[in-house]
């Protein structure tokens, strides 16, 4: 037990989130351990992709949307007045549904955020960076030699590696994906899915998805949400083989959702 | 028969078909048992098309070309009844018989040649009506009778009436594109004839502007010079002056409009800024030269700056607020366009609003803002009002913004205002300097499409 104390990396306790009067999420308690992939899943309007957006206080530009409850990373209290939401997203990356790539070149894409955080001292350095990350997102090999044509003129699936590249440059800690292949193909899925398994070992890393199959696939725990409550989370394996709660046994085999 | 009433005539022939179409193609359609391919409205209005398109244009040709017709009749009759006559006198007199026959001129001061050529110009005008009403009607019976013939359960009406729209649009964009070529073509060969009285070098390298013709030979100054350099230099240091103005604080307030302010704000703010657009250019223009630009004047000679009482300053400061809402609400509108994700990327990397808005949002924009700013530029070099209260109409090279400067378009005013004559090199200057006024502004669009096409950051 004190083992897997140690290696929790993100504690969430009682966390509400209100979009005005519409309450979202009551009070959710979810340890999410460190170097591992935590899939939440859960039907529509289940407020994992919220929960997600909690962890890197992403929430805070929307109007009338209101935090409660406590989150916590290496112990850290992430709602807290000292923390630096700007220091804090680099720490926590963020790879979206939709590719987003900016509209500029590869490079810039990936240097844009080693660039505002001042990560690197010369151009040289910067370079061995952008190279560093775009090897590790696995999209090297395709883009070494157009490096700077724009982003958007790659695939779909190319542009979400684009996006995890340009993530993983300002070297976080913690990785959350939301809903990250859902706008991919199956191979294009498939290359995500054995990126994230590598990325494993460096990152913790938390994925929204709805398909049942990822989340079995590519993660080590699962939390299955619904109406805003935290049904039943567990080892992947267990949850998918044994679930103990009705619901969750009803979600997995197809019967709602 | 005459125009209104004949276009009366068309447009019941036009309603007429409608009805009657659809009451054909209903009858048609209850005889068989087939599925009707086409609704019947659409039946109904390639019947009205049939019977009325043809006879619109036959129309419109017909009342187009039959004054030409008319006049040379008139004057190979005149010329057979009062003999050999100049051009002039010709001219005088077909203007005489036309005044006549409209009842405008007193019959006892008209000569009996005149009044026999109004009443053969009457007749021929008569018949002309009538020829035109019967030939526009049978047209348009015989395009009914061919077109119901067509009305049956499969007849594709639905296609034929989206082929009639496609060419409506068709033709409605042919009518603009040969307007703005009909205008190019004007401002052209009048351009050409100006330059056959002033050499081409004069008018585009000259520096002194002085358009003052003598009317008599026997006048004093009775040559102008036309060097433009003077009206273009005030047009260019006016729209620069504001520019400086209009971008910075366009720009920076549709930036705080879409990125910084609550909606409820932005709402308010929003159509205020635009009320800027809808106040008329005089009332900016008297605004700058009673207030602004007495004020700049006292104001220069406390701090010992001599300032003209007619500034460029105070009219391109007056124009700069008169182009912010082009300026903000344009770029407001392209901003947000950009769309969210982009802004959620670069905020999930770290990124502070500034940052995202500088290095994502502006860049991603860029396209949308510069033609925003295009179009706040041909607003600035088109202003004649402001430019004519608040800068006057001194035609000063200088690029000193405290003196009295003037611009192209207000020489253009200038030059056609008060009596004139078609034919003197002054009012044709008019013509050349709208000409050379139209290809700076196209070189300048030309170039911004070319920087934005070359720079602009495209997403999606």
């Amino acid at each position: 037990m004190s083992s897997q104390e140690e290696n929790i990396k993100i504690r969430t306790s009682g966390v509400t989130v209100h979009y005005g009067a519409a309450q979202a999420l009551h009070g959710i308690d979810l340890d999410i351990r460190a170097n591992e992939v935590t899939a939440l899943i859960g039907p529509s309007g289940c407020g994992k992709s919220t929960f997600l957006r909690c962890i890197n206080r992403m929430n805070d530009v929307i109007e009338d949307c209101h935090f409660g409850g406590k989150i916590e990373i290496d112990g850290e209290d992430i709602y807290s007045g000292e923390i630096d939401v700007v220091e804090l997203r680099a720490r926590v990356g963020m790879v979206f549904q939709k590719p987003n790539p900016f509209p500029k070149s590869i490079y810039d894409n990936v240097a844009y955020g080693p660039r505002i955080h001042g990560l690197a001292s010369s151009k040289d350095e910067l370079d061995h960076m952008v190279e560093t990350s775009l090897r590790r997102a696995g999209l090297w090999q395709e883009v070494h030699d157009r490096l700077h044509t724009s982003g958007s003129g790659l695939s779909g699936g190319q542009q979400q590696r684009l996006c995890i590249a340009r993530t993983i440059a300002v070297d976080p800690n913690v990785v959350l994906m939301d809903e990250p292949c859902s706008a991919l193909d199956p191979i294009a899925t498939a290359i995500i899915e054995e990126l994230i398994e590598e990325l494993r070992s460096q990152y913790t890393i938390v994925i929204v998805t709805h398909s049942m199959q990822q989340a079995a696939r590519v993660s080590q725990r699962t939390a299955y949400f619904h109406l805003g409550h935290l049904v039943e989370h567990g080892d992947t394996d267990r949850i998918f083989t044994n679930p103990a709660n009705k619901q969750t046994e009803a979600y997995i085999s197809g019967k709602i959702g | 028969m005459t125009l209104n009433f004949l276009v009366i005539c068309l447009i019941s022939l036009g309603v007429y078909s409608f009805l009657f179409g659809r009451y054909r193609i209903r009858k048609v359609t209850q005889q068989v048992s087939v599925k009707q391919h086409s609704r019947d409205v659409y039946h109904a209005t390639f019947l009205a098309a049939c019977a009325t398109i043809v006879p619109l244009i036959v129309l419109i040709v017909w009342s187009s070309l039959s004054p030409l017709v008319l006049n040379g009749l008139l004057e190979v009759q005149l010329q057979n009844m009062v003999g050999a006559a100049t051009v002039g006198e010709m001219g005088v007199l077909i203007a005489q018989t036309k005044a006549f026959s409209a009842g405008l001129l007193n019959p006892a001061f008209v000569s009996d040649d005149v009044k026999q050529a109004a009443s053969y110009y009457e007749s021929l005008q008569a018949a002309s009506d009538t020829g035109r009403a019967l030939l526009v009607l049978a047209i348009g019976l015989v395009g009914l009778a061919f077109g119901s013939r067509f009305l049956t359960v499969r007849f594709t009406a639905r296609h034929w009436v989206e082929r009639l729209a496609t060419w409506l649009m068709i033709g409605a964009s042919v009518i603009a594109i040969l307007t703005t070529i009909g205008i190019v073509l004007s401002l052209v060969f009048e351009t050409i004839r100006f330059f056959d009285s002033v050499s081409v070098t004069e008018f585009l390298f000259g520096l002194h502007w002085s358009p003052q013709i003598a009317i008599r030979a026997d006048q004093a100054g009775s040559s102008g010079s036309f060097g433009a350099i003077p009206l273009f230099a005030g047009t260019l240091m006016i729209t620069l002056i504001a520019m400086v103005v209009a971008v910075p604080v366009g720009l920076m307030s549709a930036i705080y409009l879409s990125e910084y302010a609550t909606p409820r704000l932005r709402n308010i703010a929003k159509p205020t800024i635009e009320v800027l657009a809808g106040i008329p250019t005089v009332v900016y223009g008297f605004f700058a030269a009673l207030v602004l630009a007495p004020l700049l004047r006292d104001g220069g000679s406390d701090i010992g700056l001599t300032v003209s009482s007619e500034s460029a300053l105070a009219a391109g400061l007056v124009m700069g607020t008169m182009i912010i809402p082009f300026i903000s609400s344009l770029s407001d509108d392209v901003i947000n366009a950009v769309p969210q994700n982009l802004r959620d990327g670069a905020a999930a990397l770290g990124a502070t609003r500034s940052e995202t808005i500088i290095q994502v949002v502006l860049p991603a924009a860029l396209p949308g803002i510069v033609s925003a700013v295009l179009l706040a530029i041909s607003r600035a070099i088109g202003e004649t009002m402001i430019v004519v209260m608040a800068a006057g109409v001194a035609a000063n090279l200088t690029a000193n913004p405290f003196e009295s400067v003037t611009t192209v378009t207000v020489q253009i005013v200038m030059l056609l205002v008060g009596d004139q004559e078609f034919d003197s090199a002054k009012t044709l200057a008019a013509f050349a300097l709208g000409l050379l006024l139209f290809i700076i502004t196209l070189g300048l669009n030309i170039l911004a499409l070319y920087v934005v096409n070359k720079y602009r950051e495209q997403y999606d």
